[in-house]
């Protein structure tokens, strides 16, 4: 009998791991063409800054949904929490400082995350559909109650966001603005792209495939998902943080079922279980909405549905899915 | 206080009786085929949309157009499934959730289109209008009519599922649709005759929503959230379950709204999400 030699095995599945983890030209490119609107389209900061609030969102529901597995109509919930702690820290108790106010909102959001995801490791299918938006939606009537808090249907007023570093002023063109979201954005794509690359996130995707195995490999599965459940939250607690202060204002709007519908819609449309899709689906997708929906509201959902008709019948990976099908057929 | 308790069990029993009659097709095709359709709604507002267009240029009565409700959207909804569902059967839960919001998306925009973002009331025939008086609590004509046509949809089910060959065929598949498929029942044809029904009592479901609760474009989303509920708090498949998730539900909402209207819609949701954690496959759910 042979014996083990126990570096070995372990160190090839690594090898892999750091193989998938390599950046490509292409990811240097698509990063490069992030810090374009502040040459060429300067008008259009304040949207690029909308772009990059909604990418991270998507980032983060694509940790959970795309690489996790975990159908979510509910995240809105995280983005709201994150959205309305940065607007009360800074129009009820006045502090104004970004950074802070955004690690707060990111921790906050974090450790409802963290309390939920006990609940969602509970059920599947359905039924984890139907907790999620539960959830997102108990939330929005709780904020929605408590408007001595939150202000109700009228929103939060009020809301002002110091220099950051005592520096860079909030301008009215959203250089700033897209600045901060972009670097953060950037921040936690790192964050998340090393996680997806790691031995946990290929555990993740493992339960995704397959709930049942897992466990029988030795996998704990639920405490995996209540890890990248709590990251999540997090993250999309950050970018409702960032939309607070780059927007000095929070409405109940962030809370709503149809910004946690939207967010899918955008990872579905990009490609879910890649980070660049995520990205990508939010690019698109408020893209086409400023420009179809200055012309009509109406065009707007009406091409919103038939396109999401389209990607789920011809490309159930989404658009980025297809478009790596349609490069590795020609390879 | 006590006449007060009364009229809101009554008023949320009517309530829950027509969100019964939208969600019951949604429960018995999730049961079935496993497809999650987010577009049930849509065949209700088609319904809706359905009577007030017959009652407006043609001027039918109001009672003749339920049964052209129930029969335009089983129609379509029978086009659509032939179309487009039947190539998601085996799709992940994402993609027909998608899908099917998609198709929510578009109804809307086309009911947009044609009949504007108003809502559209209808004038109901004077046997349906007004109150009887019964131990001095006054009771709504149209709500008893309600109840009446929600308990003999219930009625019909019943002896359907339970009584009939064809009722026989949707239960086995139900239980095992392998097993049913295995001993020669064709669970496709099942299958699309049971989505028309369903989608036509959804159809019949928006046509008597119109005078509870109005009809605009947005009907498809705002009744998606209520027939959901009742679908996984009753439990994939069951009448029954549908039926005590609705009057649950229905007695819930009126009920909260009017003692405690603060939190009302809160504690739907609450008693949602605590009922799906300790009976993840509903109250009468099998699976």
């Amino acid at each position: 009998m042979a014996t083990i030699d126990t570096t070995r095995p372990s160190s090839e599945p690594l090898a892999w791991l750091h193989q998938q983890s390599r950046w490509s030209v292409f990811e240097i490119v698509f990063w490069l063409l992030a810090l374009v609107p502040f040459f060429f389209f300067p008008t259009y900061l304040m949207l690029a800054n909308q772009v990059a609030i909604a990418a991270l969102f998507a980032i983060s529901v694509d940790l959970v949904l795309g690489y996790a597995g975990i159908v979510t109509l509910g995240h809105a919930m995280f983005f709201g929490i994150g959205a309305y702690t940065a607007g009360i820290l800074s129009a009820r108790w006045g502090w104004g400082e970004p950074l802070s106010g955004l690690l707060l909102a990111g921790a906050f959001a974090g450790l409802v995350g963290y309390v939920t995801s006990f609940l969602i490791v509970r059920v599947q299918h359905l039924a984890l559909i139907m907790v999620t938006l539960g959830l997102g939606l108990l939330t929005y009537e709780l904020a929605n109650a408590m408007s001595w808090l939150t202000g109700g249907t009228d929103g939060l007023l009020g809301v002002d966001s110091w220099d950051i570093f005592g520096y860079f002023r909030f301008d009215l063109w959203g250089y700033t603005a897209y600045s901060y979201s972009l670097a953060i954005l950037f921040l936690c794509f790192l964050a998340s792209r090393r996680i997806v690359n790691s031995s946990f996130g290929l555990a993740l995707r493992g339960v995704r495939e397959n709930l049942n195995r897992m466990p029988a490999i030795g996998s704990d599965h639920r405490k995996h998902l209540r890890k990248i459940y709590t990251i999540s939250a997090s993250i999309a607690g950050l970018a409702g943080a960032l939309l607070t202060q780059t927007t000095n204002t929070v409405t109940l709007e962030v809370l709503s079922f149809e910004r946690s519908a939207d967010v899918v819609v955008m990872l579905i449309l990009g490609g879910t279980g890649r980070l660049y899709g995520a990205i990508l689906g939010a690019v698109i997708f408020l893209l086409a909405r400023d420009q179809l929906a200055g012309i009509n509201p109406q065009y707007w959902y009406f091409g919103i549905g038939l396109l999401l008709m389209f990607v789920v019948l011809v490309m159930p990976k989404g658009i980025l899915g297809g478009l790596s099908w349609l490069v590795g057929r020609r390879d | 206080m006590i006449n007060n308790i009364v009229i809101v069990l009554f008023d949320g029993f009517a309530f829950g009786m027509l969100l019964f009659v939208l969600s019951v097709g949604l429960s018995v095709t999730l049961g079935l085929m496993n497809f999650i359709n987010l577009a049930h709604g849509a065949f209700g507002m088609l319904g809706g949309y359905i009577t007030v267009s017959l009652m407006r240029e043609w001027g039918l009565p109001f009672i003749l157009t339920l049964p052209a409700a129930f029969v335009g959207a089983a129609v379509v909804s029978m086009v659509l499934e032939r179309l487009f569902f039947r190539r998601l059967y085996r799709a992940g839960e994402l993609n027909q959730v998608l899908f099917t919001i998609g198709l929510v998306f578009i109804a809307a925009a086309v009911a947009t289109f044609f009949m504007g973002t108003g809502q559209q009331p209808i004038v109901l025939p004077g046997w349906l209008r007004g109150s009887v008086e019964l131990f001095g609590i006054r009771f709504g004509v149209y709500r008893i009519f309600l109840i009446v046509v929600a308990l003999t949809i219930t009625a019909l089910l019943f002896f359907t599922l339970e009584r009939t060959r064809f009722g026989a065929q949707i239960r086995a598949a139900v239980d095992n649709q392998r097993v049913a498929q295995g001993i020669g029942l064709d669970v496709q044809r099942i299958f699309a005759i049971t989505f028309a029904l369903g989608s036509g009592l959804a159809g019949l479901g928006g046509a008597l929503a119109i005078e509870i609760v109005g009809l605009s474009p947005s009907f498809g989303f705002h009744f998606l959230v209520y027939v959901l509920i009742i679908v996984s708090v009753g439990g994939l498949g069951s009448i029954a379950g549908s039926f005590l998730g609705a009057a649950l539900l229905g007695i819930g909402d009126v009920a909260g709204k009017y003692f405690v209207p603060e939190i009302g819609s809160f504690l739907i949701y609450l008693l949602l999400v605590a009922i799906l954690l300790v009976r993840p496959q509903g109250l009468l759910g099998k699976r």
